[in-house]
C-alpha cells in the first residue's frame, strides 16, 4: 500500500500527468453518463433516422456557439406548429360542405443573413375532395399571394422548389427575395416581423388541416447538423464511450495477452520459444491494415468484430520481443530459483513470480497504446470501414471528408470530432509519458 | 508512425548463442549461425505469405465471386448473340454451359483452390507476380510488377524523403538535447512528445483546413498541380509545393516523440561505467561520444535505420489516401476493395523479401561485430 502511495505522489510531481488525468477523469464520467442517460439503442436509432425525423432542422448548419464569435448573427432555425400549438389556427364554418381554416406563422426577422430554407408540412385528412390552400406572405412593408394549390393527406411545400414563384420574385430564390425589399438597390434581408398565412379552404364536413413551418436557419444545436441534418451531437456524445472503450478494451486485451506469451516462452523456453519467435515474425510479414480492410468487406463492419481482429493480429506483434528481453534477465533471478527449490509449479512461478514483477513496465506501454487504438478506429472509418451502425467520431469525419466539408468552408464538420479525438488521444499520452518515468527505473533520474 | 524502434533487440537470443557456441573456431561458428537464420527466415517468409495468399483470396470465397462474374457476363454476351439466338433452347444452354467452362480454364478457375493456392505460392516466391483482373497501371498494362513499379517513384519519394529526413534531425536532435539535458529546450522537446500520438494523417487534416481551405495558400493533395508543367524545373517546383504539407503533417507527428525516446536512449548509455570511466581519465567529451556512447548503440540505430527504409515500401494507405497521393499505399487499398489478390501478395512478397533480406543483413552485421556471438560468450540480452 505504502508503495502504491509513493507512486501515486511521483506521479503527481509531473504536472503534466496531472492534466491528463483529470481530462481521462472527466470523459469517464461524462462517457458513463452518456450511456445511461441516452441509451445505445436510442443513439443508434436516432443516427439511422432519416429525414421523417431530422426535417426540423437544417442541413450543414453550423453549431449555435458560433454566433457568440460574430459580430452579425446567424439565422436560427424557428419551428412553429399548429399541431404543437405553437401557431394560432382559426376554424370558420362557411356553409354545409365549406368550412375556412386560418393558420398564421408570424417570424420575427432580425437577422443580416438569408435562412437556408422555408418549408411547410401539411398535414390534412378527408375523404375525397381535396382541400385548396392559399399562402400569403406578409412583409413588413406589404402582403402579396405567395401560392395556391390543392394538398393531400401530407404535403410538403418548399419555397426554394417553387419556380412560378421564383419567376414572380424577378428570378432570385425565393427563400432569399421574401426578405428582401425588390426595390432596394442592395439586396440585404429587411428586418422585422413578417407573416405567413394559410387560408384552407376544406370542401367535406369533417376534414381537417394543419401545418407545420420550419424556416431554416444556418444554424442549429450545440453540435451543427450534417448532410442528412442529423444533429452532430449524437456523434460526438456517443463517439467518446465508443472511443474509450475501443482503446481501453484493445490496449489492455493486447498487452496482457502478449506479455502472458512472452513470459510462457521464456519460461518453457526450447521449442515453446521458438515457435512464438517464428509466429512473431510471420506476423510481421502479414500486411496488417489490408487484412483489417478484408475482414470488414467481407464478414463484418461491426466495431467488435474489427476490435477482436485488431487484438489477433496485435497479440504476436513486436512488444513481445521487448518483453521477452525483460523476462529472460528475470529468469535468472535469485528469488525464482528460490521459488524453484521450494517445489513451485511452471504456472505458479511464471503467474506469481514472472508476471508481476513486469507490471511496472505494462502499465505505461499500455497506456501509451490506448491513443494508438483510439486512432485506429478513425483511421478505419476514415477508409470507409467505420462501424455502419454506431455513430463514431472517426465516422463524422468521414461523412465530412466524402462531403466536401473542407471545400466549403464547413469546418466544424471536421474540427469538433478531430478537437475530441486529440484531447483523448493526448490526455492518454500525456499520462503514459509520466508513467513511463515513474515506472520505469532506467528513465529515473533522466 | 516512425517511432523509434529502439527496443527491437538484435535478434541475438541466448539460445542461438549456446548453439553457436559449440563451434570450434569462430568463423564456423558465425557460419553456421547465419545458416540457420537463413533457414528460419525462409520458412518465415514461405509461411507468412501463404497466409497473406489464404486471407487476400479469403479462403478461397474470391474464386467464387470470379465464377459468379464470368457466369453473368457470358450469359449476357449469349443472350446478344444473334449467332447463338438462333439455336436450339437445349443447345444454347450446352454452348454456355461450354463458353463458361472454357473460360473458368482460361483464368485458371478449373483447378480446386487448395491446388491454385501453392501455385501461387510457387509463382509469388519466383517474383513471378502475374497479371491483374481488374486493376491496371496509369500506362493502362495489367502486369502486376507495372503496377507497382509506376507507384513506387511516389511511395519512396514521400515516405521515403520524410523518414530519411526525420531519422537524421530526430538522431541528431536527440543526441545534442541529451549532452544538454535539464536545459529548457530539453523540457520543451520531452513537453511536447506525447503530440507524437497522434497519427500523421491526423495532423495533415489540420494543415489542409489552415493552409489550403482557409489560407489557400498550398493545394489540398496530390502530386503535381493539373495539367503537370511541362518545364523540369516548373515541375520540380509543384512537386516540392505538393510535398510541404504531407512532409510537415509526418514532421510533426513523429518529431517529438522519436527525439525524446533517442535522446533518453542516448542519455542511459552515457550513463553507464565505462563512460564515468573515460571521463574520469580526462577523455574530451567528443571522444567519450564518439568512442563510449555512439559506438556501443550503433547496432540499435542501424536497425532503427534499416526498418524504417523498408518499412516506406508499404507506403501509408491512410497518409496518401488523405493527400490524394498516388503512392503504393492507395494502390494496397483499392486492390483491397477490387478484390485483386495478384496486387495485394505481390506488394506482400516484395516487403517479405525486403524484410527477410534486411534481418539477414542485420544479424550477418552483428554476428560479425557482436563479440557475444563470435567468441560465444554470454552476455546482458538489451
Amino acid at each position: 500500500m505504502n508503495t502504491f502511495k509513493r507512486t501515486i505522489q511521483d506521479i503527481f510531481q509531473y504536472p503534466s500527468a496531472v492534466v491528463g488525468a483529470s481530462i481521462i477523469l472527466v470523459l469517464t464520467i461524462l462517457a458513463v453518463v452518456i450511456v445511461i442517460v441516452f441509451p445505445y439503442q436510442k443513439a443508434v436509432d436516432l443516427w439511422r433516422a432519416g429525414e421523417d425525423v431530422w426535417y426540423r432542422s437544417p442541413k450543414n448548419a453550423q453549431p449555435e456557439w458560433v454566433n457568440f464569435f460574430r459580430r452579425q448573427d446567424l439565422p436560427e432555425t424557428l419551428f412553429l406548429s399548429t399541431l404543437e400549438g405553437t401557431a394560432a389556427k382559426t376554424i370558420k364554418p362557411v356553409t354545409e360542405d365549406l368550412t375556412q381554416v386560418f393558420i398564421s406563422f408570424p417570424i420575427d426577422y432580425n437577422y443580416d443573413f438569408f435562412p437556408q430554407e422555408l418549408s411547410i408540412y401539411f398535414k390534412s385528412q378527408f375523404k375525397e375532395k381535396k382541400p385548396l390552400v392559399t399562402l400569403t406572405w406578409v412583409t413588413p412593408n406589404g402582403e402579396f399571394q405567395m401560392a395556391n394549390f390543392s394538398i393531400r393527406e401530407t404535403g410538403t411545400y418548399r419555397v426554394s422548389q417553387d419556380e412560378k414563384l421564383k419567376r414572380k420574385l424577378s428570378g432570385l430564390p425565393p427563400q432569399q427575395a421574401l426578405f428582401v425589399d425588390l426595390k432596394a438597390p442592395v439586396l440585404s434581408p429587411v428586418k422585422g416581423p413578417y407573416e405567413l398565412r394559410i387560408t384552407g379552404n376544406l370542401f367535406e364536413k369533417d376534414a381537417t388541416l394543419d401545418a407545420e413551418m420550419v424556416l431554416y436557419g444556418q444554424v442549429s444545436g450545440w453540435a451543427g447538423t450534417d448532410h442528412l441534418r442529423r444533429d452532430l451531437g449524437i456523434a460526438l456524445l456517443w463517439g467518446l464511450p465508443v472511443a474509450l472503450s475501443f482503446g481501453l478494451i484493445a490496449a489492455l486485451g493486447t498487452s496482457i495477452t502478449t506479455m502472458i506469451i512472452a513470459a510462457v516462452g521464456v519460461w518453457f523456453s526450447g521449442w515453446v520459444d521458438e515457435l512464438i519467435q517464428r509466429i512473431t515474425e510471420v506476423n510481421l510479414v502479414l500486411p496488417f491494415l489490408p487484412i483489417l480492410i478484408m475482414v470488414g468487406t467481407f464478414y463484418s463492419r461491426s466495431l467488435w468484430i474489427i476490435l477482436g481482429v485488431t487484438i489477433a493480429l496485435s497479440i504476436f506483434g513486436a512488444g513481445i520481443k521487448g518483453y521477452r528481453a525483460i523476462f529472460l534477465q528475470i529468469k535468472e533471478s535469485p528469488y525464482i530459483e528460490a521459488a524453484r527449490a521450494y517445489g513451485a509449479g511452471n504456472w505458479r512461478i511464471i503467474f506469481r513470480y514472472l508476471l508481476p514483477r513486469i507490471i511496472p513496465v505494462l502499465i505505461p506501454g499500455l497506456v501509451t497504446a490506448i491513443p494508438g487504438y483510439v486512432f485506429l478506429e478513425a483511421s478505419l472509418a476514415v477508409l470507409g470501414l467505420g462501424d455502419p451502425v454506431l455513430p463514431t467520431w472517426g465516422k463524422i469525419i468521414n461523412d465530412a471528408s466524402n462531403n466536401g466539408a473542407l471545400f466549403q468552408g464547413q469546418y466544424y464538420w471536421i474540427l469538433e470530432p478531430s478537437v475530441l479525438l486529440m484531447l483523448t488521444g493526448l490526455a492518454f499520452a500525456l499520462v503514459g509519458f509520466a508513467l513511463d518515468r515513474v515506472f520505469n527505473p532506467r528513465l529515473r533520474g533522466v | 508512425m516512425a517511432e523509434a524502434n529502439l527496443s527491437v533487440p538484435s535478434g541475438v537470443s541466448v539460445e542461438e548463442i549456446r548453439k553457436a557456441k559449440r563451434g570450434s573456431s569462430a568463423l564456423v561458428r558465425v557460419g553456421k549461425y547465419m545458416a540457420v537464420r537463413v533457414l528460419l527466415l525462409a520458412v518465415t517468409v514461405v509461411i507468412g505469405l501463404y497466409l497473406t495468399i489464404l486471407i487476400a483470396n479469403m479462403g478461397g470465397y474470391v474464386d467464387e465471386i470470379r465464377r459468379g462474374e464470368i457466369r453473368e457476363t457470358i450469359s449476357q454476351r449469349t443472350l446478344t448473340d444473334p449467332a447463338l439466338k438462333a439455336l436450339e433452347p437445349d443447345e444454347r444452354v450446352r454452348r454456355l454451359e461450354e463458353l463458361i467452362r472454357l473460360e473458368e480454364k482460361r483464368v485458371g478457375l478449373d483447378r480446386p483452390f487448395a491446388v491454385r493456392s501453392f501455385n501461387f505460392l510457387a509463382k509469388a516466391l519466383t517474383l513471378n507476380l502475374g497479371r491483374a483482373t481488374y486493376m491496371s497501371s496509369d500506362a493502362g498494362s495489367r502486369q502486376v510488377r507495372l503496377i507497382i513499379l509506376e507507384r513506387l517513384p511516389a511511395t519512396l519519394l514521400m515516405t521515403g524523403s520524410s523518414s530519411l529526413i526525420n531519422f537524421f534531425l530526430t538522431v541528431g536532435m536527440g543526441l545534442s538535447l541529451s549532452r544538454r539535458y535539464g536545459s529548457w529546450l530539453d523540457k520543451f522537446t520531452i513537453g511536447l512528445s506525447p503530440v507524437s500520438a497522434i497519427p500523421a494523417w491526423f495532423y495533415s487534416l489540420f494543415l489542409i483546413l489552415i493552409f489550403a481551405a482557409w489560407l489557400g495558400w498550398l493545394p489540398y493533395g496530390g502530386m503535381v498541380s493539373a495539367p503537370p508543367p511541362k518545364e523540369p524545373v516548373f515541375y520540380a517546383l509543384s512537386l516540392l509545393q505538393h510535398m510541404i504539407l504531407p512532409l510537415a503533417a509526418w514532421t510533426i507527428s513523429g518529431f517529438f516523440g522519436t527525439v525524446y525516446a533517442y535522446r533518453t536512449f542516448f542519455l542511459i548509455y552515457s550513463s553507464e561505467d565505462y563512460v564515468e570511466m573515460a571521463k574520469a581519465k580526462g577523455l574530451t567529451s567528443k571522444d567519450i561520444e564518439r568512442r563510449y556512447v555512439l559506438r556501443p548503440t550503433l547496432p540499435n540505430i542501424i536497425t532503427t535505420f534499416a526498418f524504417l527504409l523498408i518499412g516506406s515500401w508499404t507506403g501509408a494507405p491512410i497518409f496518401e489516401t488523405v493527400f490524394n497521393w498516388p503512392g503504393i499505399g492507395r494502390i494496397t487499398l483499392s486492390a483491397v476493395n477490387l478484390y485483386e489478390t495478384a496486387v495485394i501478395v505481390g506488394t506482400t512478397v516484395i516487403f517479405s523479401y525486403l524484410l527477410a533480406i534486411t534481418v539477414f543483413l542485420l544479424d550477418f552485421f552483428y554476428a560479425l561485430v557482436d563479440p557475444r556471438v563470435k567468441i560465444g560468450g554470454e552476455g546482458r540480452n538489451v
